[in-house]
């Protein structure tokens, strides 16, 4: 038995731990439920951190029922596990152990009869998310985006009693679900010009045609689907309105990797299938969502700022580092897909802790509203506190967190293509490390003045349903050994050399559509079988000028945050000019931005037509036939 | 090519934007998700055009000889799994609508307006 023997078992496993809970729920009582969920999670973990081991020998390749295609032609299905495909799916299965860990004590007791429900439900969703990172064959990438969809609009609408879960359950599914249809289109359009469905085999047979209109539309199409998943601005309306309301531990899903996936498949599918010949040219590519990513990572960012319901603010903070990470793979090099990789790792644990903390906050307190929290969780200071502020000077990018390495390496990357980006990278970070910091200090010490409780927001936080409802018991120990190992696990990755070195290679590898091509048995006959990847300069891990960024933006997310928490009492005339100088730029700029965020189902259909109109005629103009 | 020329891609073409018309109009959310599983059949009409050839019959061969003409059917599976698909998101946004209805009595999509800014 060879790993790449192994490979469908990643899917396999939590499809059938799906099955399994959902039957045993009936019989089994609470806890049985959760030991067997957490041991068949523990078991996928397992099973992918050895798969991730095999990786370093080569990427692992299985046509599934042996049906290899056959002079280069074929309708075999293809699951390839290259080490970012792998490193993806078990960064997925470490996150999906934590959220059920962290459930263990966080459900108020579920129905007699479907107790296996919640956590068949979340391994349901591992499976989805697994099989999109590793499958090799452009249709089942569609089904597996599906089932990870409808997965995750079932687990944000989990609490019926509230209409909010519903509403953004709704407009999550709607939107992201016609999306899907648009790649689906795409597929089809692909499939009528090559006949394939394999990545690899279509991109092989693109080189035969120059890229001609229907290649673009085709690529945008399936690129429409990857961007809304990946919420990228003007697609990303959705994604506050759902993280803001589904269960907490489901938001440390939704913002840790299945947003991120998005980008992954972005990526994908760009170097296997348009990098080629007769694909989309690089400049085309790398213009179009580098402008992407930077807007939406200053969006973000802008609106991260704004919230006081305390999960649409880390929404905000998610959609804001997705567009950094668009950034890091549209660079198109090597040391960008690195740097975005680990960046998607440290920051995954980091989102997924802050998280589980505000699930902390709502659990005591019935609330995840900034302002109507203000000083009333001090008692968790020394708990809750000092790991909320750890995880907003990670999210900053604070030395040596993995986010900390993961700026500094995509900051350096992107600094080599345009001289201006790593400030975008800097002052993202900064804005919304210090949002969280400016959170923290007014929920855990009650710092700066009260804040007008009534004032701005149009989400508010308070008011929620509560998830458990017996408001004075202790902190259950799960809900704070959870976002211990995640922030833990995020400082490891910036702290060891040995992640950096394997994601080194492993972005050369997945640069390399060569390499792509010879794993599936496809490489072109008129090249070795074996590619050769270029001799690996030793991996570069931290640099004098990562530290000096990285130490930049933690500081002045440090200032921005105390100039919100104190500002408002400084005396003087520069300071009253001031303040009234940023009440107007709110007035002007902020609140129109904030008003297209309607949360309207016809809205977000029409930003996503709109987006696609805009992204068809970036293409169209830049790829010239 | 085809029987019909290119009116097929338009018809296509065609159900996605009055799907996505129907979205952004819509004030019903039952109609909203119809909306939705107009848009889909348009991925229907699209994969079965793509794989359709002049002459071809259905891509069985136990009644007709093996060099017969017949329509590609690898789309034919994929439309299939679409149909799957599309029956799977619709049940499940169509329960939450229900949901909404039953706790809230409303299914009017600008009634909920809890999430903004």
């Amino acid at each position: 038995m060879t790993a790449a023997q192994l490979l469908p078992l990643a899917v396999a496993v939590p499809l059938l731990g799906a099955v399994t809970l959902a039957l045993a729920g009936r019989l089994l009582p609470r806890l049985g439920c959760d030991i067997l969920a957490t041991a068949w999670a523990s078991a996928d973990v397992v099973l992918l951190a050895g798969l991730w081991h095999c990786s370093s020998r080569g990427t692992q390749v299985n046509w599934v029922g042996a049906w290899k295609p056959t002079g280069g032609e074929g309708v075999g299905i293809v699951l390839v596990g290259d080490r970012i495909g792998i490193g993806l799916a078990l960064l997925i299965t470490v996150l999906i152990l934590a959220a059920l860990l962290y459930a263990w004590r966080f459900f108020e007791e579920p129905p007699a009869g479907h107790r296996g429900t919640f956590p068949a439900l979340i391994l349901l969703f591992e499976a989805g998310m697994c099989g999109f990172a590793l499958t090799g064959d452009l249709f089942n990438a569609f089904v597996f985006f599906e089932l990870m969809g409808a997965v995750a609009y079932a687990l944000t609408g989990y609490h019926v009693e509230d209409p909010r879960p519903l509403q953004g359950a709704l407009t999550f599914g709607v939107i992201n679900s016609l999306a899907a249809y648009c790649s689906l289109m795409g597929i089809a359009l692909l499939y009528a010009r090559t006949g394939e469905l394999g990545m690899a085999q279509i991109g092989r047979h693109l080189a035969g045609h120059s890229a001609d209109a229907l290649i673009v539309v085709a690529f945008v199409l399936v690129l429409t689907g990857l961007l809304v998943k990946g919420a990228m601005a003007p697609f990303h309306f959705w994604l506050p309105d759902a993280h803001a309301v589904a269960p907490t531990p489901v938001c440390m899903l939704l913002s840790g990797v299945m947003v991120e996936l998005g980008v992954y498949g972005a990526a994908r599918v760009y170097w296997t299938l348009f990098s080629g010949p007769g694909g989309i040219p690089a400049h085309a590519m790398r213009d179009v969502l580098t402008s992407t990513g930077v807007v939406t990572a200053l969006l973000g960012a802008v609106m991260c700022w704004q919230q006081r319901h305390i999960k649409r603010m880390l929404a905000f903070s998610t959609i804001s580092h997705v567009g950094l990470f668009l950034v890091g793979i549209s660079l198109l090099s090597p040391q960008g897909v690195t740097g975005t990789a680990l960046y998607v790792a440290g920051h995954a644990g980091v989102k997924a802790a802050l998280f589980a903390l505000t699930g902390v906050l709502l659990d005591q307190h019935g609330s995840v509203d900034e302002h109507s929290l203000y000083g009333r969780a001090r008692e968790l200071r020394r708990s809750a506190g000092i790991m909320f502020v750890l995880g907003a000077l990670a999210l900053a990018g604070l030395p040596p967190f993995g986010t900390g390495l993961g700026k500094a390496l995509t900051e350096h990357a992107a600094g080599e293509f345009l001289g201006w980006l790593p400030a975008v990278f800097v002052l993202t970070s900064a804005i919304t490390g210090a949002t969280v910091l400016r959170t923290a200090a007014r929920v855990f010490t009650g710092a700066g003045g009260r804040p007008d409780a009534t004032a701005g927001a149009q989400t508010r936080g308070d008011h929620e349903e509560p998830e458990v409802r017996d408001p004075g018991r202790p902190v259950p120990a799960p809900m704070l050994v959870v976002p211990a190992l995640l922030l833990a696990g995020s400082l490891v990755l910036g702290l060891l050399p040995g992640p950096v070195t394997a994601l080194t290679r492993a972005g050369q590898l997945f640069t390399s559509r060569a390499a792509y091509l010879a794993a599936v048995g496809l490489a072109p006959t008129n090249q070795p079988a074996m590619p050769v990847v270029t001799p690996v300069a030793p991996p570069v891990v931290w640099t004098g000028e990562g530290i000096a960024l990285g130490l930049l933006s933690t500081i002045l997310a440090a200032a921005l945050a105390a100039t919100a928490l104190w500002g408002p009492a400084l005396q003087g005339a520069a300071a009253h000019r001031l303040r009234g100088l940023a009440a107007a730029v709110t007035q002007r700029l902020v609140a129109p931005l904030r008003s297209l965020h309607s949360g309207r189902l016809g809205d977000n259909a029409v930003w996503l037509a709109t987006g696609v109109a805009v992204l068809l005629v970036a293409f169209s103009t830049l790829v010239q036939p | 090519m085809n029987l019909l020329g290119p009116l097929p891609y338009l018809v296509a073409g065609w159900l996605l934007l009055v799907g996505v018309y129907g979205l952004v109009t819509s004030r019903n959310l039952i109609h909203a998700v119809g909306c939705l599983a107009v848009a889909q059949s348009s991925t229907y009409v699209l994969l079965l055009t793509v794989g359709f050839r002049r002459g071809g019959t259905a891509p069985v061969y136990s009644d007709t000889s093996p060099r017969s003409v017949v329509v590609d059917p690898v789309v034919q599976a994929l439309a299939l799994t679409d149909v799957v698909v599309g029956a799977t998101v619709t049940a499940l946004l169509l329960a939450l609508v229900i949901q909404l209805h039953n706790r809230h009595s409303t299914i009017d999509p600008d009634r909920l307006n809890a999430l903004r800014g």
